[in-house]
């Protein structure tokens, strides 16, 4: 049986992971590579690694990192952010990544998955969606979230997977950072309409909320989350006992 | 020294990474005398069978492959390059494989429940259907990571390990000298680790 993934999310500017990591075992919790070293040997089942530098320098850094947690790290590594042309595809995954997300490059250029899943296929072609409720309706947010692009989510998703999208990254920026759960209105909507995975990303405070999330929509495939495992606040370890515990499959 | 067959199918960073990490000695070559020079040979792949299996007919180390394999050299094919082993694919077309091992690549859509979701991406459970020396540090029920819409079919004996989706799917096939995972060892962990080392330290009276 496929068991439901649990990935955690670094946000790397200039080399170095953003938001403070607070973990007893680590030395050097700012440096990608060590902390993505650390949550493969706790049991993750695939990273995010989300570029968030505006300089070209940081860009270079970026990749230079992406490329040493490569030698290091045997788990699909996902990256996102700063992802506006095919080239930049090549420039992650020449350097070790396996899937490629695209958020606001595709809201600009919407041929841009259609280019990318035909070159390199759509099993690395990750769509990543931030959405929020405006007058009822989920509307699709772009830079960050910080600009309404009046587009409808569902409609935006399905039209991404059918141009080569293989994976869908629903981030919910309603729940985001309340720690209250995950979107669960918001997933369901757009998992029914979607054959291919769905990660939800929003919301997570603690194990109960992955178990809630996976109970009452199966047809979400993983968790995304980033504080509250840099925080400690959940141990993937004892996530993944609590899922087993609760009927639902986890790699342990 | 382990060759990995570069003939111009996918990126071999993470693979030749995962065996420099376990102190193999692995040169990404599309070069032949330095492939039949080495111990043991991998062959890579992903996106579509045919395209694939026309790219190494091109270069002309298809033959080398077959020769090496025949010769009793330990080859391993991972995720398409497993495919390439088999007799054929009817992706895209009807397309002919290296026919090392029994059987054909099919759509797994036929063989698992409707509604699921294709490719069979993410982690699963490798269930062992023989002895097979490269599983030897590995558990029955370790998980290991799949990305694949095809998988062999009708291969018999040559069966290794399946793995359970809505139905039953060829997960590795071994004969002889001859390996071949559907997963990706160099993306699962410390399992893939042990399987990549298993291989490597592959003896002649441990074969298949």
């Amino acid at each position: 049986m496929i068991t439901k993934r649990i990935i955690p999310c670094l946000d790397v500017r200039d080399g170095r992971v953003v938001k403070g990591v607070n973990f007893a075992s680590l030395r050097d919790v700012s440096s990608p590579v060590t902390l993505a070293e650390y949550y493969s040997s706790c049991g993750a089942d695939e990273l995010v690694f989300y570029d968030i530098t505006a300089s070209s320098d940081g860009r270079k850094l970026f990749t230079d990192i992406l490329r040493e947690t490569a030698e290091r790290v045997f788990i699909p590594l996902t990256v996102g952010g700063g992802i506006n042309t095919v080239g930049d595809f090549d420039r992650v995954l020449k350097c070790g990544a396996d899937k490629v997300s695209v958020n606001s490059g595709a809201i600009r250029d919407p041929d841009l998955i259609s280019r990318a899943a035909d070159k390199y296929g759509s099993q690395c072609v990750v769509i990543s969606c931030d959405a929020k409720r405006v007058d009822g309706v989920f509307r699709v947010f772009a830079k960050g979230g910080r600009e309404d692009t009046g587009l409808e989510a569902v409609s935006w998703i399905k039209r991404c997977v059918d141009n080569g999208a293989g994976e869908v990254v629903l981030n919910s920026i309603d729940t985001d950072g309340v720690k209250k759960g995950f979107d669960l209105e918001m997933l369901d909507a757009v998992s029914r309409e979607v054959d291919v995975p769905v990660i939800a990303s929003g919301g997570a405070g603690n194990i109960e909320d992955f178990i809630t999330l996976f109970k009452t929509l199966p047809r979400v495939d993983a968790g995304l989350a980033a504080s509250i495992f840099h925080f400690g606040e959940v141990d993937i370890r004892e996530l993944k006992r609590e899922m087993q515990k609760n009927g639902i499959p986890a790699r342990i | 020294m382990i060759a990995i067959i570069d003939y111009g199918v996918g990126n071999l960073f993470s693979l030749s990474s995962s065996l420099k990490s376990i102190g193999q000695d692995a040169v990404v070559t599309g070069d032949e005398k330095v492939i039949r020079s080495a111990d043991k040979v991998i062959l890579p792949g992903v996106g579509a069978f045919g395209d694939a299996a026309n790219k190494l007919r091109a270069t002309g180390l298809d033959r080398t492959v077959v020769g090496l394999a025949k010769e009793g050299r330990p080859l391993l094919g991972i995720c398409l390059g497993m495919q390439l082993l088999l007799g054929g694919s009817d992706e895209f077309g009807a397309h002919r494989g290296l026919g090392l091992i029994n059987g054909e690549a099919r759509y797994i859509g036929g063989a698992i429940e409707k509604g699921l979701k294709i490719p069979h991406m993410g982690w699963n459970a490798l269930h062992f259907t023989k002895a097979c020396p490269i599983f030897k540090y590995i558990n029955e029920g370790e998980y290991v990571y799949f990305v694949h819409s095809y998988h062999g079919e009708g291969c018999f004996d040559d069966v290794a390990a399946t793995v359970e989706y809505g139905g039953t799917l060829t997960a590795a096939v071994s004969r002889s000298n001859v390996f071949g995972c559907q997963f990706h060892p160099e993306k699962s962990g410390d399992a893939g680790l042990r399987i990549l080392k298993a291989f490597c330290e592959l003896k002649e009276n441990e074969l298949c």
